[in-house]
């Protein structure tokens, strides 16, 4: 009987955070989908994937509302809420300490990628999320 | 001066998964599929795009010794895992209907079909984890 790599489950609660961060997703709800308990999973996402999964999931939806606030002229609220969260508040703060300006300014700031080049959707959100912002969350310690 | 490309490789988990996967799900058609016993039973096993005859994908299972020793060959397989060992881009017709098709039959989406300046695109994975990708064609 053939069984599935362990790390082969991690991948399927990465791709959970990528298809549905629009939805009121947490780390439990990925490590569901991994199979296992959610502090084993943080342990074993971080091992694999370089940063724990609160983390990619966040700046998965601060990529997307990133892109959104380029390319759209949908109001920041809404941004908000379409890639999954729900405080506005917190969005703003995050959204600042990643970008270093908050998303009006960033949004003045960058023209639409399309406008210059064709990119894939696959290379503009592995490109174009975040890197390392992890709040002090990650003060926590973690196994390396 | 090179003429064609004829092949593209991926690296499967499971040659016999694989195949089911690929014909059964992506509706893709088996192209040859031949063991050599002096190889110490090499399998060349490739399936193609229906209508697309002239490339084929070869569905690569990961040799140990005395192509790759044991690390190696774990690390591929774990790269594998983790979706970091490449992938393919395809064109649909319909990339919805395909979506839907897709997803009945159970294959895992890694974004859903999304409008983009180059047309409606998704990304899925195979069954080993390598990320696929499919685009509207008009």
């Amino acid at each position: 009987m053939k069984t599935a790599h362990p790390v082969r489950h991690l991948l399927r609660a990465k791709d959970l955070a990528d298809t549905r961060y629009r939805e009121p997703l947490d780390v439990a709800a990925l490590a569901e989908a991994a199979h296992l308990s959610p502090a084993h999973f943080s342990r074993e996402f971080h091992r694999a994937f370089g940063e724990p999964p609160h983390q990619y999931l966040l700046t998965r939806r601060l990529e997307r509302a990133a892109s959104l606030l380029r390319n759209t002229d949908r109001s920041v609220t809404d941004i908000c809420l379409l890639v999954g969260l729900r405080s506005v508040g917190s969005f703003t703060t995050s959204f600042g300490r990643t970008y270093g300006m908050s998303p009006t300014a960033y949004r003045a700031a960058n023209a639409p990628a399309a406008s210059r080049a064709r990119p894939p959707t696959c290379v503009l959100q592995a490109y174009g999320r975040p890197h390392g912002s992890t709040f002090g969350e990650d003060s926590r310690k973690h196994p390396g | 001066m090179l003429k064609q490309l004829t092949h593209a490789q991926v690296w499967v988990d499971d040659q016999d998964e694989a195949l089911a996967f690929y014909t059964e799900k992506l509706g893709l058609e088996l192209r040859e599929d031949v063991t050599v016993p002096e190889l110490g039973n090499f399998r060349w096993l490739s399936v193609g795009v229906p209508g697309q005859e002239d490339v084929a994908i070869t569905l690569m299972a990961v040799p140990g010794p005395p192509v790759f020793e044991e690390e190696t060959r774990a690390k591929i397989k774990e790269l594998l895992a983790r979706g970091a060992a490449g992938g393919l881009f395809f064109a649909a017709d319909d990339v919805q209907s395909t979506f839907e098709e897709f997803k009945g039959r159970g294959v895992e989406f890694t974004q859903e079909p999304m409008q983009q300046p180059y047309g409606l695109d998704a990304g899925f994975r195979d069954s080993s984890g390598n990320h696929f990708r499919m685009m509207s064609t008009d």
